[in-house]
Order: structure tokens, then sequence, then C-alpha cells
């Protein structure tokens, strides 16, 4: 018995060591195949430079950095709202079995695979948009490839996982607590946004940043688009290249230091997940005493 | 059943034919009863007789509860609370409750105090400080938290917590305080400040109590009523239940025969 238990122990130990190794070797990776091109330009130039254009040797990924961040933070506010109203008209408003069929209905979601948003939203909400800011400005031209489709696009995908983590999280504020807003004479929106979310807001708040990760890490989806002009975007009809977006296209055809600044992109895109995850756990932190 | 009230202006709450099912159930049966103005009345009765749902329909916290349906005539202040006319959220400011598990929200001290104030439109900064100061008098919390009004009620001991519910629900300037075995869950030190501050209440506020705990009937309350199964089967002053009930079976319950 005493031998089969160690046995057994090694073993999980081992598969708990390859997920680790991963994390360690994919990083080393990167930086070693990353590091030499922001050393050759130097990181201020590559961060902040605004000239991508890899065949005349010039690598300033300043219009990547603010393409992800505008279809990230498009998403965000399109999805958080739609995202929590969504999540308290199934945990507030809906029976139990009204809200199980939403719910399955909103966790299939996730499961469409991203290229399939993307041509959806090549299809169907592309041409809307080239319509509407053909509207606004029709000498501009506008292909409808923007910024705002790849919002629209990374809103419905980041819904699930705001919806699921949020409903979980509202599901579990004590019933107690309802009952003494109601008991003070307070109706049924006061108690929702007065008690009941903030009880629950740190399931509420690590929904957004799980969202926020999930968007700036999509690729194939905001790849068809966007339209991966290099430019940093000065409107949402514009068309913008995202970090993910632009490793995923170039990689394949790049060579030498053009390869190394793909790399060092990825080392860019390591250091905002880290960023953002520690920023979230931190936060969390601070709140999570306090809710239910 | 009460000789000693003379006009409805002394009553509170006057209930008539009060029946309640859950769907097959039959919760309360031909309930009659008068609750006396600024009196504090005990309801008591063995687990599951229908006491804590009856202190639930005076608030109309029962309409939460799926299935429920009510049938009679409660009047508050001469008025049906059940009819259609009746504005429930102003009903719960006149008629306040207080928990059997101390449940204040996880907020501060302050914030719990001034919520139910704030629901009712009260915004001036001056006016709720001063609300906070004066509950939190009246149930001798103020000075043990003046100094951490701003810190979470959560980290206060469960007694402390119970008279911020107690304050919370003052805040709002109740007429009646209905209380659901407000010391169930506490410690005998603390059942003993809960039970001073009752005596202080009355007179100044109609109470509901429902209580498992006879001597604590016996201590606080002026008039009690005593549940069985969904039926009322008696209500009588307070010393008259303890000493001389009319009913044979209260007289078994109050000597610990059954329940």
């Amino acid at each position: 018995m005493y031998t089969r238990e160690k046995v057994i122990e090694k073993l999980i130990f081992i598969c708990a060591a390859v997920s680790v190794a991963a994390v360690a070797l994919i990083t080393i990776f990167i930086f070693a195949q990353g590091m030499p091109a922001i050393q050759r330009t130097g990181l201020l130039k590559f961060i902040f430079g605004t000239d991508w254009s890899p065949t005349n040797g010039s690598y300033g990924i300043l219009p990547l950095i603010a393409g992800s961040m505008a279809v990230t933070i498009g998403a965000l506010i399109i999805g958080i709202p739609t995202g929590l109203g969504c999540a308290v008209f199934l945990s507030e408003v809906l029976d139990k079995k009204q809200a199980g069929f939403f719910r399955s209905a909103i966790e299939l979601l996730a499961g469409i695979p991203s290229v399939v948003y993307g041509f959806f939203g090549l299809a169907v909400i592309v041409p809307m948009i080239r319509a509407v800011a053909n509207v606004f400005s029709p000498d501009a031209g506008a292909t409808g490839l923007s910024v705002l489709a790849g919002a629209i696009i990374l809103a419905i995908m980041i819904l699930p996982t705001i919806v699921s983590i949020s409903v979980n999280s509202i599901d579990a504020v004590p019933v107690t607590y309802r009952e003494a807003s109601y008991a003070l004479g307070a109706d049924r929106r006061e108690t929702i946004t007065k008690v009941v979310l903030p009880a629950a807001r740190s399931g509420i708040f690590s929904s957004i940043v799980l969202g926020m990760g999930r968007a700036i890490g999509e690729t194939m989806a905001v790849l068809l688009i966007t339209g991966n002009v290099a430019v940093v975007p000065h409107g949402i009809f514009s068309p913008a290249a995202t970090m993910t977006g632009t490793i995923a296209m170039e990689m394949s055809y790049a060579t030498a230091e053009h390869q190394q600044a793909l790399f060092a992109i990825g080392i860019v895109l390591f250091v905002i997940i880290v960023i953002l995850n520690g920023a979230a756990q931190a936060v969390m932190k601070k709140f999570g005493g306090e809710a239910a | 059943m009460i000789s000693n009230v003379k006009t409805t202006n002394d009553l509170a709450f006057k209930i008539r034919d009060l029946n309640l099912h859950y769907g097959d159930f039959h919760a309360l049966k031909d309930i009659d009863i008068d609750i006396p103005r600024h009196k504090v009345t005990a309801l008591i009765g063995p687990s599951g007789c229908g006491k804590s749902t009856f202190l639930r329909t005076l608030d109309r916290m029962q309409d939460t509860v799926e299935g429920a349906k009510v049938e009679g005539e409660i009047l508050f202040d001469g008025e049906d609370i059940y009819s259609k006319e009746c504005d429930v959220t102003d009903l719960r400011k006149k008629v306040g409750m207080v928990f059997q598990r101390p449940n204040p929200f996880p907020k501060t001290i302050y914030e719990n105090l001034v919520y139910g104030p704030k629901v009712h439109g009260i915004t001036d900064k001056k006016r709720l400080d001063e609300i906070v100061e004066r509950t939190l008098k009246e149930v001798a919390l103020w000075d043990e938290t003046k100094d951490r009004l701003h810190t979470s009620a959560l980290g206060m001991s469960g007694g402390q917590q119970q008279r911020l519910c107690i304050a919370r629900c003052l805040a709002v300037e109740p007429e009646v305080i209905l209380m659901d075995e407000p010391t169930s869950a506490l410690d005998p030190v603390a059942t003993a400040k809960i039970e001073g501050l009752l005596h202080d209440l009355s007179g100044k506020y109609t109470v509901v109590i429902v209580t498992h705990n006879m001597q604590q009937a016996g201590r606080v309350s002026d008039q009690t009523a005593f549940f069985l199964l969904g039926e009322l089967l008696e209500v009588n002053s307070t010393e008259k239940i303890f000493s001389a009930p009319d009913n044979k079976k209260t007289e078994e319950y109050i000597s610990g025969r059954f329940g």
C-alpha cells in the first residue's frame, strides 16, 4: 500500500511539474527570442515608436498596442453593461427553469470557435458598419473593417465569461441581505443596485478581468475584421492592427530581425497580462473579505 | 379577548379571520388578534406552529415566499395592508423587522444605518449624521462604535451586530418593530443587553416578538399569544398567561410538558 501511494504521489507531482515547466519554458523562449529586437531598437523606441514597417527595418509597436487597447476597451464598454444586465436578469428576474435555459444558451457562446466569430463579423457586422460609416462621412471610403467591428465581436465573445461568473456571485449573496433591505422599505431595484451588486462585487470584478484577458489575447476573430492597418486608430470607424493579429499574420514569412521583433511583441503582451492578473488579485484581496 | 383595550386608536394591528396557505399546507387558521399600540406582544409556541409565519404577514415579508396565499383582514392603523391600494414599501417603513440572525449589510456601520433613510429620500449629510448618532445611542452602541463608524459592520460581535440591526430598523422611524427570535443566535450576556433594550423601546414603539424562550416572553412582554399547529389558542396579558392561563394546552406548554 505504502509504495503504491508513493508511486501515485510521484506521478501526480510530475503532472503538476509539467504545467509549471511549460509556463517557464515558454517564458524563457519568448524572452530569449524577443530581447535582442528590443535591445537593438531600444525599449522606449520599440514601445512608443509609431512606425511599424518591418520591410524598412522600422519596429515601433505603439500602433499595435493602441489597436489592442482600443478593441479591448471598446469590448468592455459594450460587454460590461450587457453582461451585467444579463446576469441581473437571469438571477433576479427569471425563475430557475427559465434562467437555466438562458444560461445554457449563453454558455454555448463560449464553445463557438473564434474563427466563426470572425467570419460572422466579416459577413454581418462589417457591412453594417460600412453602411453606417458612409452615412456619417461618405468621402472617407470606410470599408467597415474597424475598431468598432472588433469591439462588437469581442464584446459577444466575453459575454459568457462575464455572465456566468457574475450570476454565480449574485446567486451567492445571502437571502438575509435582501430580506434586510426589503424590511427597510427598499424596492427591488434599490435592493439589487445598493445591496446585492455591491455584495457580489468581487466576483463581478473578477469576471470583468477574465473577460478583459480573453479580449486582449483573442487573435483570429479580430484579425479578420479590424483591417490590420498598423496605424494608431483615430476613431471607432478607423481600421486597426492588434498585437496578437500582427504576430499571427507575419510570423509565417518573417525572418531574422522581423521574427525577433514579433517575439518582442509577445513579451509586451506577456507583461500586460501579468500586470492585469496582478492588479486583479490585489483588488480582489482588498474587497474579498467583505464580499459574499 | 382583550378586555383592557377600549378604542381602535389604542391598536396598532387588528387581525380578523386570517388564513394562510402554502400550496396544500394550511399554515395559519382563522387567526383573530389585536396588537396594542406601544406595548410588547410576545408570540410563543413550539417550532412549526406558525408564529414566525404570522409575524411575517404583518409587514408582508411573506409576499416574497412563493406559493403563499393570504386571506382575511389585517388592519394596520385602520387600513387593510393586503388591499391593492396598500404601498408595501411605505408599510415596511412603518413596520420594521429584526431577524433571527444578525444580518448587517457587508458595508460600514455608518452605511448600514443610513441605508434606510437614504432609500426614503434623506440625503442631507448633517441629518444622516444625526440619525446615526441618535439610533446608536438608542441601542446603547454609540460609545463602542463612535470611533469606528466607517469600518465594516461585519467586524463587530454577534450581539453588537444584532443591536446595529435594531438601530438600522429604528433609523427609518418605524411605529412597529417585528422581531423574529432576535436573541436565539446570541450568548446570554448579549441576550440580556437586547432584553434591556426591548424594555427601553416599549412605550415608544409597538413591539411584536417571536421567542422560543418562555422566560424571555415573561420578562419582556405585556401581552402573550400562544400558537399551536397554526391556530392561536390563547392571547392574554403576560401575567395571566404565566400564572393562570385559560387554555389547558397553554399551561402544559408553559410548564414544559411538551414543545
